[in-house]
């Protein structure tokens, strides 16, 4: 009574079917975010986001990138990019726990034939000001979830706090096709002809050439350029954005807070370049990641303080 | 009187802190109705949890409090009353003790009559208390990290409070507390029972109940239940058992809330399975740690004791063979998942040999004001030069060319995949390369035991080399941090420098060759020429030789510092010194020369203070009754005696001896007044005393022997 590989989804049916779940639980469907991250939580659909009192159901899929977790395509576990599915739900709702088991239920996996057990796990992003606590879920050992009460972001207290739940599709779809390599995964089959297309077709080449970029390639002397100038740019905006008092409704308005975060986000990616190819002294790492955290958290900052600033203007104008 | 039962039902509560949660609700829950006068001292009480609840049981609960009479005195009868009418001070009184003005009494006193009262304090019904003080108790609770979870944050919890169940007798309590009332409703095991309700009738009923929904709340009898599941598992592949491992079968005990019994129709809860042999090439150390720390696996041996290519996962679940087999199967999908991981990462390594590893500690960070981890290897091969150099020159068998391969090559695991992925085998995957890239069993065994001992329960490095590396690397760690002022205060003690000196202390303790080394020849190494830093170590170290003297040793108090008093710089000679004390403390003789020593120290001390001079030397000539010829002649001759018995070791015998002088002791006090008027007689007195006390003082101060009842 070995999983049923035939009825096991394929990678895609996999993302479909959590998204199908989600939305159908009053989740709007983001797209994936457009700037290198490293983990779902970056995306500002999830860090800023959960900022701020406004209750915010999202969902997404979000590829992530670590450069340093490559393997050029030769270990069967690791990737330079894996996809995460994040799921925000702010407030979480009283049942988060049993929604999430539903959710398993509804990917083919019959929670009576397996074990399940919620271990604690603690999430932390220190460099953007950000934790909570939860735990990772184990299903017959293989942990496929991280499972989040984000506390903090930014240095902010959150109020409402928020529930985050990520979903590590590979390994889902390794554990639900039963196999040994992420690149045998099945993303997807030919209706006509039922030609399978897998994982490895699909992101193979990405993995081997990026790991060799990240560790052999990289012009460090330009990624360190690279990450001075988006910094500068950034700082320069989180200047101007100080001055949100003196400025008018429209201006606020369209203040580029959210631009400042791509650049920060930017920065942190040239940042796990550098550190990939091992760049970054163990002296100098402590300093760059401060350097990042103030971006970060400044965004955060600036981002809170439009939000209540235009919240305010828009509860005047209706008092007017 | 009738049992209370409480039970607080939450999201998963981290297994570290399950235990010390039910034990702190338990003593909470109890202290509360002892002090509300619900229940008498002592009452029978029980503690439940599983990770998703919290939950005690008291029996003997009183319905109510008692009422409480007071008796009051107010004011003198003749204010009270005038013309036997009540005056407002009367009414006031009776007002302030809640009687009526007609119940108010007299009594007599010394300064004449005064008005009294019985006040009544009514006693409030247990649910009346139980709903007002529970909730209180409830947010008290210690969480080592706790968490909002509600809108306007009220409260922080561990996790999410989703249910409470409050019964007195049958009689639900409603204690209101993080947004939820408690009833009578509980919930079983989420998967082998499902979301259904259970209604719990009485507190007696609880743990039957719950274990109908597939919840064993008694968390002993749980651990029972996996450890006899674990053992079932294991017979089933003939000559097999599972390593012990107490920790790990706490920690599932507390991720469970369910474990099969033997027999219940062929389903079980623990699985035995098994992975390729070809793993077995891989270093135990390295598969046991991958299935033991990563995975919650028990590794399994032969019987021989090997490591056998087999594990066993606990469930918080059952399942007949069949379904077994599916969750066997993951679980054996992922441990070969992590062993392929750690392969990879061992083969990757022996790319860069440790040699060429050296270079790469530059980058490496020790502390950033200490440098990187090539500086602190630098430091180290001093240390461990210095040290080696002694333990040297006093007889004792050290391959140096050994250690010092040991010191340099020491850290350079931290560069290596397999650390960054395991870091609870540093040190053992450097000594693991380090064999087999050809190096000397005595260097490869040194650096595999650099970080020993980790606690006061861990075993010391097995080897002199070993021993030396583990004692330098921890003098160099704890010199740098004082050296920067991060000696730890009070509880706080970031950098663990206590555990590194704990560690110096037990490895000179117990090292199965004897290190001739003292404290402060480890201080002085450690931090060279800088005075003051040395006798700062040298005291921290003294320290905690007490501390190990004390909490393992299990030496009492007044020992350990007369031991210390008379010398706190040879740990293995203090051990030996303070074991002979206690062994013939309880002797009448020895506890009656403690005392005259004690008084002899007094005496010494009050002559000091009123600036009577001792003599430079006993002169037998003023020596003038014979109690005091007696006890200087038998202390003379004693004196040589015990001298030779402590050089060679013999402190029992020493001890015994010096407790052979309480006759020439107990008649010298008896007859000789020592702070006689004649300034020179006095004077010799006070030089009989001192040469006494400094010939038999050097296996411990007796003055501080606690002789209490003689």
């Amino acid at each position: 009574m070995v999983l049923d590989k035939k009825k096991a989804l394929t990678f895609q049916e996999l993302l479909f079917t959590l998204q199908r779940f989600w939305a159908d639980r009053g989740c709007v469907l983001q797209q994936p975010y457009d700037v290198e991250v490293g983990a779902g939580t970056m995306s500002p659909d999830t860090f800023l986001r959960v900022l701020g009192p406004k209750p915010v159901r999202i969902a997404y899929a979000q590829p992530s990138r670590r450069p340093a977790d490559g393997r050029y395509g030769e270990n069967p576990n690791r990737l330079f990019r894996h996809t995460q599915l994040q799921v925000i739900l702010k407030p979480p709702p009283e049942r988060v726990q049993e929604m999430y088991l539903e959710s398993l239920v509804a990917i083919g996996i019959d929670l009576k034939e397996h074990d399940i057990k919620f271990e604690e796990d603690n999430w932390e992003w220190p460099v953007g000001g950000a934790w909570g606590v939860g735990w990772q879920v184990m299903l017959d050992g293989l942990e496929i979830t991280q499972f989040t009460y984000f506390q903090q972001c930014g240095g902010m207290d959150l109020d409402p706090i928020c529930g985050e739940i990520t979903y590590g599709l590979e390994r889902i779809a390794g554990f639900l096709q039963d196999v040994d390599s992420i690149y045998d995964i099945v993303w997807a089959v030919e209706p006509d002809t039922g030609r399978k297309v897998t994982y490895g077709e699909m992101r193979l080449a990405e993995e081997e050439q990026f790991s060799a970029y990240s560790f052999d390639y990289a012009d460090v002397g330009r990624l360190w350029e690279h990450l001075n100038s988006y910094e500068a740019e950034c700082l320069g905006l989180l200047e101007k954005a100080k001055g949100f008092e003196g400025m008018e409704t429209l201006e606020l308005k369209r203040f580029p807070v959210l631009g400042a975060y791509e650049l920060a986000l930017k920065c942190s990616h040239m940042f796990n370049l550098l550190d990939a190819r091992g760049a970054i002294s163990v002296t100098e790492r402590v300093g760059v990641m401060a350097r990042i955290r103030m971006l970060v958290v400044g965004v955060a900052k600036a981002y809170a303080a439009q939000g209540q600033m235009l919240n305010e203007v828009a509860k005047e104008g209706v008092a007017v | 009187m009738a049992e209370f039962l409480f039970e607080i039902g939450l999201e998963e509560i981290p297994a570290r802190m399950i235990a010390g949660a039910q034990a702190e609700l338990e003593r909470r829950v109890v202290a509360m109705l002892e002090r509300e006068r619900l229940v008498r001292a002592g009452v029978e009480s029980r503690g439940f949890s599983t990770p998703r609840r919290l939950a005690v049981t008291v029996a003997g609960v009183a319905e109510r409090q008692e009422d409480v009479a007071e008796e009051l005195v107010g004011p003198s009868a003749k204010i009270a009353f005038k013309d036997g009418v009540a005056t407002p001070a009367a009414v006031a009184f009776a007002k302030k003790a809640g009687v009526a003005v007609e119940d108010l009494k007299t009594v007599s006193t010394p300064k004449g009559e005064y008005l009294a009262a019985t006040s009544v304090k009514a006693g409030r019904s247990a649910a009346e208390v139980i709903a007002a003080e529970l909730p209180k108790e409830l947010a008290g609770i210690y969480w080592a990290k706790n968490m909002y979870w509600r809108a306007g944050k009220p409260e922080r919890f561990v996790r999410p409070v989703r249910w409470m169940v409050a019964l007195l007798g049958s009689e639900v309590v409603p204690v209101e507390f993080a947004g939820k009332t408690a009833g009578k409703v509980t919930f079983g095991h989420r998967v082998l029972f499902g979301d259904g309700e259970i209604a719990v009738w009485a507190p007696g009923t609880y743990v039957e109940a719950l274990e109908k929904a597939f919840v064993i709340v008694d968390v002993e009898a749980r651990r029972h239940r996996i450890r006899k599941a674990l053992d079932r598992a294991t017979r089933s592949v003939d000559g097999l058992r599972w390593r012990e491992d107490h920790g790990l079968v706490d920690k599932l005990t507390h991720l469970t809330e369910w474990a099969s019994v033997e027999g219940s129709a062929g389903r079980d809860s623990v699985v035995l399975g098994g992975f390729e042999a070809a793993y077995m090439e891989l270093p135990e150390e390295v598969l046991v740690t991958v299935m033991r720390d990563h995975q919650s696996y028990f590794a399994v041996e032969d019987k021989a004791g090997s490591l056998a290519p087999h594990f066993l996962a606990v469930l918080n679940m059952e399942a007949d063979e069949a379904g077994l087999e599916v969750i066997r199967h993951g679980n054996a999908r992922v441990l070969r998942a992590r062993f392929n991981d750690a392969r990879f990462f061992w083969e990757f390594d022996q790319r860069v040999p440790l040699v060429e590893r050296v270079k790469l500690l530059e980058s490496v960070t020790f502390q950033k004001d200490l440098g990187s981890y090539a500086a602190k290897s630098e430091r180290v091969k001093k240390v461990a030069a210095a040290l080696a150099g002694l333990v040297v020159l006093r007889g004792a068998a050290v391959d140096v060319v050994a250690l010092d391969e040991a010191v340099v090559l020491a850290k350079t695991d931290l560069t290596s995949e397999l650390v960054k992925e395991f870091t609870e085998l540093q040190g053992v995957v450097g000594g693991l390369y380090a064999r087999a890239q050809g190096f000397s069993a005595a260097a490869a065994t040194a650096i595999y035991d650099q970080y020993l001992p980790k606690s006061m329960e861990d075993s010391v490095p097995r080897t002199v080399e070993g021993a030396v590396l583990a004692i330098a690397d921890k003098a160099d760690t704890i010199a740098g941090m004082f050296g920067l002022g991060l000696e730890p205060t009070g509880s706080k003690d970031p950098f663990a420098l206590r555990r590194a000196a704990n560690g110096i202390v037990k490895i000179l303790a117990e090292s199965a060759v004897a290190l001739p080394l003292t404290l402060g020849e480890i201080a002085q190494a450690a931090a060279g020429h800088k005075e003051e830093l040395v006798s700062r170590l040298e005291v921290f170290l003294a320290e905690r030789l007490e501390f190990y003297l004390r909490e393992v040793k299990g030496q009492a108090y007044d020992v350990v510092k007369a031991v210390l008093a008379a010398g706190a710089n040879d740990v293995r000679d203090a051990v030996a010194r303070a074991e002979a004390v206690t062994s013939v403390r309880g002797s009448d003789d020895f506890a009656a020369v403690s005392a005259a020593f004690k008084r002899m120290k007094n005496i010494l001390s009050q002559a000091g203070e009123k600036g009577f001079a001792a003599g430079a030397v006993v002169d037998g000539a003023l020596l003038t009754e014979a109690s005091e010829r007696s006890l200087a002649e038998r202390s003379a001759e004693l004196a040589g005696a015990v001298k030779g018995l402590r050089e060679q070791g013999r402190y029992a015998a020493a001890l015994e001896a010096i407790a052979t002088l309480r006759p020439q002791v107990d008649a010298f006090f008896e007859a000789v007044m020592v702070m006689a008027p004649d300034a020179a007689v006095r004077g010799n007195r006070l030089a009989l005393l001192e040469r006494v006390l400094g010939d038999f003082s050097g296996i411990a101060d007796f003055s501080e022997i606690v002789t209490a009842g003689l």
